[in-house]
């Protein structure tokens, strides 16, 4: 009888509704994040791990400067990518924002998800046939006599991560600001010139204020993910383009040092949440409540 | 467009100057050459239904719209190519436009960035205008916390501590309640007296313009009908499109007789033969079909035991509608030899019945109060 209240109720009926997201966290995300914390506390052996609690693995990844080294590298390529995504994407959000009529929005949000028709992997590989050595723009070049031997800084260095992790980021970065831009009220620009402010004085001191809810989750939405890459640095890196994730992966997989591995991940989550939680703080201002 | 010369309103020089200004968007005409004068320090009033151009022409003042052929001089200057920071006016938008993201005085000093005066000069100026919009002391709230009522407020002293020459005010009572807006009706006007400046108000609530104006334009498909204080608009309107727009009129038949210079004979129908003076025919009179109106509170129904009026003349007529308000009673009467009923508004005074439907009563009118349309 009691049973079927609770079954009946309006929590019981919430509850039922999230349970099949529930268990999906639970299981798919919850669930490996305990196993990776409780991995990077145990002691690593060879290809097996000995249940014995330790802090060794902390120890060396804060001692062992090769950490900090990948680590300061991806926090940095990371960086690079977001002012460039961000920075980009900004331009394109206010266009179609502002500069596109109403009824021509949507179909310009399909074509930037245009890129996401094709696998992640192939569009790496474009980028490696566009800057390889035999690539498109060394090709062309050459052809038209700008150079004589082929560049090789494009390909195989932390540039053409860069460029590659930039590319395939945009719409993500795109969509927030576009959004925050939709919501700002015309009539506030109108005001801002009212009152004395000329059109680039209006954008600093309204528009640029009232985007920067958008701002904020596109840098998080693109920094959080590039400091943890894989696939790109691994593809399209070569050895001078290797980030954090990549020795993760080596730890795991190739020396089966399960333990180590968790430990790097752990502490590279923990830096990036903390710094994401800066940067919340540096921008609280712009993220109140606003009507 | 007619302009008929008002005696109340006092000398004063002209602070904007429309000459024949025009708007239109492809082929649709938002304004048709428009020319008139606002003058200094009047309130004066653009009223007429949406998609007349009242909102276009304050936009144009305003420097948001481009003008598509005239001119237009704020203070004998030509605002052509100016753009709306380098104008002398300040605007109260319709949403109030208030920005979000700052407090109350941020929002009220936002204009004053490029003013030469120091930071304490300038919290001053801020805190002053606070006070003469009645928020003392709301200073440090986040603008998305206040209510509608003290959003206008905000805007209102975020344009005024500008000084400008004209303060442009795009229905900023639409969006309250009535109680606030009557409010905020007589705040307006004592603090349009307060500062003397220029307003220009949109709306397009005839009793709203009728209240606050010393003048008032009734504009229809972007021209304007009528310029006049609001008691000739309301007892002398040229059209009977801008009498209906205002108020409530009544409207009989009738044929003109004779038109002479000082009287004019009239034959209306359910009221008989009669004169008037030209000076009831605000749109002109020539002989042949027009017709007469009246307001509702010009006819009068006599009661049993009223003294028989002296002046005025009587028609009789049967009750077909009676609405009761408490301070006044609308009747609906269809005097005899009429084809529609007729509104007249009484106020119910002690001692003196309501009518019940289907009674016959008699009525009475003065040819004073009637006005002839072409």
């Amino acid at each position: 009888m009691k049973q079927r209240k609770i079954l009946g109720s309006e929590a019981g009926n919430g509850y039922l509704m999230l349970s099949p997201t529930a268990i999906y966290s639970i299981a798919l995300m919850a669930a490996p994040l305990i196993a990776v914390l409780v991995f990077s506390f145990m002691t690593p052996g060879y290809l097996k791990i000995i249940w014995k609690f330790t802090l060794s693995n902390y120890t060396t990844v804060l001692g062992d400067p090769i950490y900090a080294a990948l680590m300061e590298r991806s926090l940095v390529m990371a960086a690079a990518v977001t002012a460039a995504t961000v920075l980009s994407a900004f331009p394109i959000a206010y266009f179609i924002s502002f500069h596109v009529s109403p009824e021509r929005k949507s179909l310009w949000l399909f074509l930037i998800t245009i890129p996401f028709w094709t696998s992640y992997l192939i569009r790496v590989f474009l980028w490696k046939v566009i800057l390889g050595y035999n690539g498109v723009i060394n090709s062309a070049f050459e052809a038209i006599g700008l150079i004589k031997q082929p560049m090789t800084f494009l390909l195989y260095n932390a540039n053409s991560v860069v460029i590659t992790l930039a590319h395939s980021y945009a719409p993500f970065a795109i969509l927030p600001i576009f959004v925050a831009l939709e919501k700002i009220d015309r009539s506030l620009l109108e005001a801002g010139q009212d009152l004395g402010e000329s059109q680039i004085m209006t954008f600093l001191r309204v528009t640029l204020p009232l985007a920067m809810s958008g701002v904020v989750a596109s840098v998080l939405i693109v920094f959080i993910p590039t400091v943890g890459d894989y696939v790109t640095p691994t593809l399209v890196g070569g050895s001078s383009g290797q980030m954090i994730a990549n020795i993760i992966q080596l730890q795991y997989f190739k020396l089966g040092n399960y333990p180590m591995g968790s430990a790097v991940s752990i502490t590279a989550m923990g830096i990036v949440t903390v710094l994401a939680l800066i940067f919340l703080f540096l921008n609280r201002r712009f993220l109140r409540g606003q009507k | 467009m007619t302009e008929s010369q008002d005696p109340a309103t006092r000398p004063a020089r002209p602070i904007i100057e429309l000459r024949d200004v025009e708007k239109y968007y492809g082929d649709y005409y938002a304004l048709r050459k428009i020319s008139t004068t606002i003058r200094q320090g009047e309130f004066f009033s653009l009223l007429g239904p949406s998609g007349c151009g009242k909102t276009t022409l304050l936009r144009c003042i305003a420097g948001f719209e481009e003008l598509s052929g005239g001119a237009l001089l704020i203070d004998g200057r030509d605002m052509n190519g100016v753009p709306a920071n380098n104008r002398p006016t300040n605007m109260v938008f319709q949403s109030y436009a208030i920005f979000p993201h700052l407090t109350v005085e941020e929002n009220v000093g936002f204009g004053l960035r490029r003013d030469p005066g120091t930071k304490a000069e300038k919290a001053a100026r801020v805190a002053e205008a606070l006070e003469m919009v009645g928020l003392k002391g709301y200073g440090k709230r986040a603008a998305h916390a206040l209510s509608g009522g003290q959003r206008q407020r905000v805007a209102l002293a975020r344009a005024l501590i500008l000084k400008p020459k004209v303060l442009l005010l795009d229905e900023p009572l639409s969006a309250l309640d009535k109680k606030m807006r009557e409010q905020m009706q007589s705040e307006l006007r004592k603090l349009q007296r307060q500062v003397g400046i220029t307003f220009i108000l949109v709306t397009h609530d005839q009793e709203e313009a009728l209240i606050m104006s010393d003048r008032i334009a009734v504009m229809f498909d972007g021209e304007i009908a009528q310029l006049d204080s609001p008691e000739r608009l309301y007892r002398r309107p040229v059209s009977r499109k801008v009498a209906e727009f205002i108020g409530i009129m009544n409207f009989l038949p009738a044929t003109v007789v004779e038109v002479g210079a000082e009287q004019v004979a009239l034959d209306v129908g359910g009221l008989g033969r009669l004169s008037i003076t030209a000076e009831q025919c605000p749109g002109g009179a020539r002989t042949g079909t027009a017709s007469v109106g009246f307001r509702p509170e010009t006819m009068t129904l006599l009661f049993e035991g009223d003294p028989e009026p002296t002046r005025a003349r009587v028609a009789e007529g049967k009750v077909t509608e009676v609405v009761y308000y408490g301070d006044m009673t609308y009747y609906e009467v269809l005097l005899d030899g009429v084809e529609k009923p007729i509104q007249i508004s009484m106020r119910n005074v002690v001692g003196r019945p309501v009518l019940q439907r289907g009674q016959r009563t008699r009525v009475a009118w003065d040819p004073a109060a009637l006005v002839l349309f072409g």
